[in-house]
Formats: structure tokens, C-alpha cells, sequence
């Protein structure tokens, strides 16, 4: 399981690679999203998978998977909720500013 | 901690407390103040001299660094009492001139917070005999003579002077910490002394020779020597009592410290005489040259800096034969060359501190120090032409002046070098006195300069104007301490050489008898060569003096784009161009680019590695079954993947990215964490929302016109980073040498009070990561706020009112 399951993220990089390296911006924000979904997977699968019951005492006598893992995701969704939100709107201002959604018109300006 | 330690501290400290507690002293009182540190550590020092003329010597160890060798050791013998107390006297009497050379306007703080701290660090350069801790000292010596340097810093010519010469000497620097280093992979100690006591352990090394040259490199730029000599002339746009100070008396000689401290380990080899005694040689005779044509008098004595550092040097060179002999009577004479060396150290320091002092004086009242706008001061300011005239007869070596005595010791130790017939010395060996000899007559011509050009003559009508009158008493006082031991030291030289000097050659040379390397020092010898040399110097100086108009045309003789200083700035303004020109190749501005780099690293790094070390593992069925449900949900995410790519649609695009959220918490489930997939749940709805929000004021995508090539590398990089992840991924996977952590965390309810492990782990065991998620989410947030509603008010379309 744990094999098919680096595959798996293998391809969602791989997608969410492609998506980063595109001219639009809502596809770079899409790209961000997948490779965030492939690194939650990651991270959940090195730590090994349904190795125990869920991580909650009393609810079995264990052994129960590694929690650590979980508990890191928990943080990462978050963060990565937070980064979408954010870039979402710096694409609205960045479209509003510079009336395009292509990053490779945005050149930076001369005195940088 | 000892009394050695406290020396080199104090400084530093009242450097660190006056920029502090300023503002409390009045800007009258303040350089007084300072005035006393100098004043104080040079009566502790002289407090020294009789036992170290004794043969004492006084070390100490501060452990700093043990494991690493780095101690604090001080360390104080003759050769370092004799430029600690250079150190000291000078800096006494330069902070009193600098009292009445600086307006009160200036930014004196500032001023004594530098000249202080470099005190400090060239303390340090002379009493450490810890290889590191002397290199620690050595560069903050460079800095501050950068800061001083750059002290009117709105002036384009400092700020250019202060930078040329920071890069000269901390290249060297870095080039001396680089011999220290080979020193050290030979011999395992980072002492001095006892690197010195081991010297037959080393010196067949094949490292010895490349740490020699690098550390003469460190030297050679400190010490202004032939070619790196550039940064000396441009450092003269410091304030004068700087220039008497670092770039004449103290800082330039630190490379000749390094050298004569050094002696014992190198001399004897025939690339350190070699290389010494030319470069010294050359050097003298370059500077003396050059100085000729010089119209600015503080560049004028720049140049004489550099020919009369490269007169010590050569003599440094000629006194490390010695070592070549051992300890023999043969050998002796060539000692009195380091005995000249030591001797002309001192001298040059008064004589040339008077000199800079005296070019203040003449700056600060007439208001130019360009001899051709200069002339007739004598009648004004009696008191100062006569320090000029000491000073510059001293350095001309003249009787009744200490600058005679060692200019006459040079000319032995050249004859008596070039009679040898080691180191191929018997076909060169001849023009080490002949090119002495011409470098003196230079000399010789450029004192007269500074003097009758100054001095005699008319005066010139544009200073004519001005109220031309002698300097203020307290600005004549140190050039005139300093003219005054001009003269006793050429009546007294052998107070000097007896308490100073001998036991300075005992650490040079330490297995000689101090009392036979300590010479009697007289004037009068009686008319042998030296004598008839010096006559020739004054004879044929005067004539080319008197002939300058005609000759002076050799100055052009060198095309003006193959001098050193354009090199020097061709080399840079070049490197600034190609370095410019590449960066804007490939840091076009376009962000796609950027990120094509960032992943190729990435793969070339990780993957390279990878390969490289053979770590690949491919064992698909290690690990838990796979349920064929969880199958499903594998097909079901490789699939929306691929589709998204294809999506048309950006509503489309959207909700494939739902389904991949969506099949993530399913995934979660699977796998025992509940939280997790909750958590999944509600942010995968949130962002979906958010999504569908934005495209309200987005364009529709366009669809991507790019070329087949670009397409084409963009799916091959993709892949090869999802290859890049998916190898690492599975040697992570396959990798099971350490037992998990995730055992401790069972005891939640014990140590937490929790039962949900997850839970506990955010709110208890990590809290700080939780609370700084919470931050970050906070800061997300204020951004988001700030981009919508704040740039909004700007004029721009009402956020609000359009939903």
C-alpha cells in the first residue's frame, strides 16, 4: 500500500508541477493546491499506514498508528488553506492592478 | 585576568562606551578624555622595559576556544613591547593633535570610537600568539582603518579610498588566515612559539613553501608593498592625525611584524630572502619614484610611506640569511640588517608622524596642500618649517638626524649582502646596493621638495590673501615631541638599542647572543663606502633636483591605462559588467523561469544524490495489503489529476480539485486519522467556495499558447520531479533503522491529561507549532484584509459595493 501510495503522490507533484509552471494564474493557485494534497499524503504515508487503530485512548487497547504524522498534517491543511486564501487574493489585486491574470507579463519594474 | 589582557580590552571597551556616554561630555572635553587611555597603557608599557631588556618575557592564556586550539594567549617579548609602545606613544600624541586638527563640528565620537578600537585591535595584532586570535585582530585592524578611512564619508574620494583599501588588506588577510591554516595542518599548534621551537618538524613539509608565500601575501598588502602598494596613496583622504597614526606609523607596520615575528620559522629559506628583499627592494625604489612626482604633499608622503616600508622589508630580507648559517660568527652581520630594520622602524615613525603633522598644520591654515599652489611659509610659520626641515632630513638621511644612523646601517647591510654567494646571490647580489642607492637618491630629492616647495619662494597670490599665520601652540606640540626625539635619538642611539632594540633581537633571533647582534651605534665611522654613498646621494640629489623640469617627462613614459590603479579599476568595473550582463541573461524578470530553476536544481540535486549513492529501493509489497476499495480511490485521484490538466473550463478545473480533496479525506479515513479527514472536509468546502468567489472577478482562462518545445520540457521537468519525489518517497518508506517516537505520545492521557493522541500532540506536546499555525494564519489573514479593503480606498474599485 504504502509503494502505490508514493506513486500516487508521485503523480500528483508531477500535476501539480505542471499546473506551477503555467502562465495563468488561477492554474499556478490550482498547482499549489495538489502539491500541498500530495505532501499531506506523503507525510501520512512515510510514517506507515494502518499500522494500529485511530490514535485515541480507550477507544481500543492499541497498538494505534503513529499519531505524529497526523497531528503535522493538521497544521500543514491549515497552513495550506491559508496560503490559497491569500494567493486567491493577491491574484484579484494582481489582476485589478495590472489587468492580467498571466504572470509572465509581470515583469517587475525597471529600478528593481 | 591579566594586566596584558586589560590592554588590549581597554581600548576596545572605552571604543564601545563613547559613542554611549558622549552626549554627557562636552565636545571640548571628550578627545581629552580619550587622550588618557593612550596615554595610560604607554606608561603601563614602559613600565616593561626594564625587565623585558632583561630577557623577561610575560605570556598568559585566557582559554577561548579549547577544543578548537583558539586560546587567548598574550604574549609580550621585545619585538612586540617595541610596536606596542609605538602603538601607545604615537596614539597619545596623535589624539592630543587631533584635538586641535578636528572642528568641534565633526562627528568626534564617531572619530575616537574608531581611532580606539583599532588601538585595541593592533594591540592585539602584537601581543597575541595565538595564529587565530592575531588573524581576528589583523582584520578588525582593516576594518577600522576603513571606518577612519570613510570618516568624511560624504566625500566620494574617502568612500572610494576606504573601500580600495578594504579590499586590498582583507584580501590579504584571507590569504595570511589561509597560510595560518596550512601551518596548523603541519604542525597541530596554533602557537607561535611554539610553531617557532618545532621548526625542524615543518620546514621540510610540501605545504611550507605555499603557507610562506600566503602569509607574506597577508604582509605585503598590509604593508603597502610593491604591487598591492595602491591603497596607501587613496587612504590619505582620512583625516591627517589617521594618516599619521594608521597609514605611517602603526597599521602599515603590521606586515613588518608579521615578517620579523615569522623570521625565526622562514629565514633561511630562499624564497622568503628572495622574495622580502625584492619586493622590499623594488618597492622602495617605486615609492621613492613616484613620490617625485607627486603634487599633493599628503600623497607625496604616501609614496614615501610605501618606499621607506619597503626599506624595511628588504632589510627584514637581507637579516633572514642569518638563519641560513645558524648561529655563527659569519652570520652576525647579517643580523644587524634586522638590527637596522628594527632600528629604521622607530625612526621612521617619528620622523613620519612629524611629517603628516606637519602637512596638517600647513592644510589646516593656509587651506590647500598642493605644492604648486604652495610656497614662502617659512616667514609665517617658522616653528612648523622647522619640524618639515628635521623631519624631512631625517628621512633623507641626513646628519645631525636620526634617519642617518639607520639609512647608513641600510647601505651596510646592502654591501654586505651583496658579497655573499648563497641563494644565487653572487650574480644578483650587486644590485641590491646599487638599486639602494638609486631609491635614496630619490629620496633624497623628494624631502627637498616638501621642504623648499613648501617653504621657500614666493608666496603664491591666491594664499596670499589669506591671513597667514603659525598653527595654534597645541597642534605644534606632538610633531615637536616627535622632532625633539629625532634629535636625541641621533645623539642617544644606544639607549635605545640597548633597552629597546636588543631584547627585539633576541625574539628575532633567538638561539644569538643578544650582546654580540647589538651593535655600538656611532655617527662617525670614518670615510668608508656607506659614507661616500650617502655624499653621492646628496651630490647627485641636488643636481637632479635642480634638473627636474627636464627629466620629469620620464613620468609619462608609462601609458595612464597601464598603471596599477587602472588595472585595478578595469578589473573591477569589468568584473561588475560580466556579472551584470550574466545575471540579467537569466534573471529576465519572467517568474516561470525562476521556477524552471528552482526545479532543476531540485532534481539534479536530490536525484543526482540519489543515484549517486545507489539508495533507490523499489519493493512494492512490504508495508500493509492494499483493500481494493483503497485501489479504487487511488484510480479515482490519478485520474481527476490527469483530467485537471485537460480541463477546459475553470469551474471544471475547480471542482476536479474537490474531488482530489475530497478523495484525500477519504484517504484519511482509510488510514485512521479522523481528525484529519474532518478537518480535510471543511477546508476542502472553504477553498472550493473561495475558488468559485474569486472567478467572479477573474477572467476565464485563456487557453495556454505556448510553444510545442516549451510544452513539451514542461511535462519532462513535471514528470522528473514527480520521480524525483516518488524515489525518495519510497526509500523513506522502505527505511525502518530507527525505532518510531510515536510511542511516547501514548501516554498522553498520563502526561497531557488527553485521550486523543492528535489532539494532545497540538494543544500540548507541539503548542508552540500550534500557536505559531495560528499566527500564520493571522498574518494570511491581515493580508488578505489589507489587499482587498486598503488599496481599495486608494481610488481604486469599491470591493465591497461591486459584491
Amino acid at each position: 500500500m504504502e509503494s502505490l501510495m508514493v506513486v500516487l503522490v508521485g503523480v500528483l507533484v508531477s500535476v501539480g508541477t505542471y499546473l506551477v509552471l503555467s502562465r495563468n494564474v488561477i492554474r499556478i493557485i490550482l498547482g499549489t493546491a495538489v502539491l500541498s494534497h500530495a505532501v499531506h499524503l506523503l507525510i501520512l504515508t512515510v510514517g506507515g499506514l494502518k499500522t494500529g487503530d485511530v490514535p485515541v485512548l480507550g477507544s481500543s487497547k492499541g497498538p494505534f498508528t503513529d499519531a505524529l504524522p497526523q497531528a503535522l498534517i493538521l497544521t500543514a491543511i491549515v497552513i495550506s488553506f491559508a496560503t490559497t486564501a491569500f494567493l486567491l487574493v493577491l491574484a484579484y489585486r494582481m489582476y485589478k492592478t495590472n489587468g492580467t491574470d498571466d504572470v509572465s507579463e509581470l515583469r517587475g519594474t525597471s529600478d528593481e | 585576568m591579566s594586566i596584558e589582557f586589560a590592554i588590549i580590552i581597554l581600548p576596545i571597551l572605552v571604543a564601545a562606551l563613547v559613542p554611549i556616554f558622549h552626549r554627557y561630555l562636552s565636545k571640548n572635553v571628550i578627545g581629552w578624555v580619550v587622550l588618557f587611555i593612550p596615554l595610560c597603557l604607554f606608561i603601563i608599557l614602559t613600565t616593561y622595559i626594564p625587565r623585558i631588556s632583561n630577557g623577561e618575557t610575560f605570556s598568559n592564556t585566557y582559554e577561548w576556544i579549547p577544543s578548537l586550539n583558539i586560546n587567548i594567549t598574550t604574549y609580550i617579548d621585545g619585538l612586540s613591547l617595541i610596536f606596542s609602545l609605538l602603538i601607545t606613544g604615537i596614539g597619545t600624541l596623535v589624539v592630543f593633535y587631533s584635538i586641535f586638527y578636528l572642528s568641534k563640528k565633526e562627528s568626534l565620537h564617531h572619530f575616537y570610537c574608531y581611532l580606539l578600537l583599532f588601538m585595541g585591535a593592533m594591540l592585539g595584532v602584537v601581543f597575541s600568539d595565538n595564529l587565530m586570535v592575531l588573524y581576528a585582530f589583523w582584520e578588525l585592524t582593516s576594518v577600522s582603518s576603513f571606518l577612519l578611512i570613510a570618516f568624511w564619508h560624504h566625500r566620494k574620494g574617502s568612500r572610494a579610498g576606504a573601500r580600495k583599501s578594504m579590499i586590498i588588506t582583507v584580501s590579504g588577510g584571507i590569504a595570511m588566515l589561509a597560510g595560518f591554516l596550512m601551518l596548523y595542518a603541519m604542525s597541530g599548534t596554533m602557537s607561535i612559539r611554539e610553531l617557532i621551537s618545532n621548526v625542524q618538524l615543518i620546514s621540510e613539509h610540501s605545504l611550507f613553501i605555499p603557507a610562506l608565500l600566503l602569509i607574506l601575501l597577508g604582509a605585503f598588502t598590509k604593508s603597502a608593498q610593491f604591487p598591492f602598494y595602491i591603497w596607501l596613496p587613496d587612504a590619505m583622504e582620512a583625516p591627517t592625525p589617521v594618516s599619521a597614526y594608521l597609514h605611517s606609523a602603526t597599521m602599515v607596520k603590521a606586515g613588518i611584524y608579521l615578517v620579523a615575528r615569522f623570521t625565526p620559522l622562514f629565514g633561511g629559506e630562499m624564497t622568503w630572502f628572495w622574495v622580502i628583499t625584492g619586493v622590499g627592494l623594488f618597492t622602495l625604489f617605486w615609492g621613492s619614484f613616484n613620490a617625485v612626482r607627486q603634487t599633493d604633499l599628503k600623497a607625496l608622503l604616501a609614496f614615501s610611506t610605501v618606499s621607506q616600508l619597503g626599506l624595511i622589508m628588504s632589510l627584514l630580507g637581507i637579516g633572514s640569511v642569518a638563519f641560513y648559517f645558524g648561529y655563527a660568527d659569519e652570520s652576525l652581520i647579517y643580523t644587524q640588517a634586522t638590527f637596522a630594520a628594527l632600528f629604521h622602524l622607530i625612526n621612521h615613525s617619528t620622523f613620519k608622524g612629524a611629517l603628516f603633522m606637519m602637512v596638517g598644520i600647513v592644510d589646516h591654515e593656509v587651506g590647500t596642500r598642493d605644492i604648486r599652489r604652495l610656497g614662502g611659509l617659512m616667514s609665517f610659520m617658522p616653528v612648523t618649517f622647522t619640524i618639515a626641515l628635521i623631519g624631512s632630513f631625517s628621512m633623507a638621511g641626513l646628519p645631525p638626524f636620526n634617519g642617518f644612523l639607520s639609512k647608513e646601517m641600510f647601505f651596510t647591510a646592502a654591501l654586505s649582502i651583496s658579497t655573499l654567494d648563497i641563494f644565487s646571490l653572487d650574480s644578483l647580489g650587486v644590485l641590491i646596493p646599487v638599486v639602494a642607492w638609486i631609491a635614496s637618491v630619490f629620496t633624497f630629492i623628494y624631502c627637498l621638495i616638501i621642504v623648499l616647495r613648501t617653504f621657500t619662494g614666493k608666496v603664491k597670490p591666491d594664499i596670499k590673501e589669506r591671513d597667514l599665520h603659525e598653527a595654534p601652540f597645541g597642534m605644534l606640540i606632538s610633531p615637536l615631541i616627535l622632532v625633539g626625539l629625532v634629535i636625541l635619538i641621533f645623539f642617544f642611539p644606544n639607549i635605545l638599542g640597548r633597552y629597546i632594540l636588543k631584547p627585539a633581537m633576541t625574539s628575532v633571533y633567538p638561539n644569538f647572543s643578544a650582546d654580540e647582534m647589538t651593535p655600538n651605534i656611532v655617527a662617525w665611522h670614518g670615510f668608508i663606502p656607506e659614507l661616500w654613498m650617502t655624499i653621492g646621494v646628496i651630490i647627485f640629489g641636488i643636481v637632479l633636483y635642480k634638473t627636474l623640469k627636464y627629466w620629469k617627462r620620464v613620468y609619462n613614459l608609462i601609458p595612464q591605462r597601464l598603471t596599477l590603479n587602472s588595472i585595478y579599476e578595469g578589473f573591477f568595473a569589468k568584473s561588475e559588467d560580466i556579472s551584470g550582463n550574466l545575471t540579467n541573461r537569466y534573471m529576465n524578470g519572467n517568474l516561470t523561469n525562476y521556477f524552471v530553476y528552482i526545479y532543476a536544481f531540485f532534481v539534479l540535486i536530490v536525484a543526482g544524490y540519489f543515484i549517486s549513492s545507489d539508495a533507490f529501493v523499489w519493493n512494492p509489497l512490504s508495508g500493509s495489503k492494499v483493500d481494493h476499495y483503497e485501489l479504487i480511490l487511488v484510480f479515482v485521484v490519478m485520474f481527476a489529476s490527469v483530467a485537471l490538466l485537460f480541463a477546459k473550463k475553470r469551474v471544471t478545473t475547480v471542482l476536479i480539485n474537490g474531488v482530489i480533496g475530497y478523495s484525500v479525506a477519504f484517504f484519511f479515513v482509510t488510514f485512521r486519522a479522523p481528525d484529519l479527514a474532518l478537518t480535510q472536509l471543511v477546508v476542502e468546502s472553504v477553498t472550493t467556495a473561495l475558488f468559485l468567489i474569486c472567478f467572479k472577478f477573474l477572467p476565464e482562462i485563456k487557453p495556454e499558447t505556448s510553444t510545442k518545445v516549451w510544452k513539451i520540457s514542461k511535462s519532462a521537468i513535471s514528470i522528473l520531479v514527480g520521480a524525483t519525489v516518488t524515489i525518495v518517497g519510497l526509500a523513506v518508506v522502505n527505511y525502518d533503522k530507527f525505532p518510531t517516537i510515536a510511542t511516547y505520545f501514548e501516554d498522553a492521557y498520563e502526561l497531557a491529561g488527553g485521550k486523543n493522541i492528535v489532539n494532545t500532540i497540538l494543544g500540548d506536546f507541539r503548542a508552540f507549532d500550534t500557536m505559531l499555525e495560528v499566527v500564520v494564519l493571522f498574518i494570511a489573514g491581515l493580508g488578505v484584509y489589507a489587499l482587498i479593503k486598503l488599496k481599495a480606498n486608494k481610488g481604486g474599485t469599491d470591493v465591497e459595493k461591486s459584491e
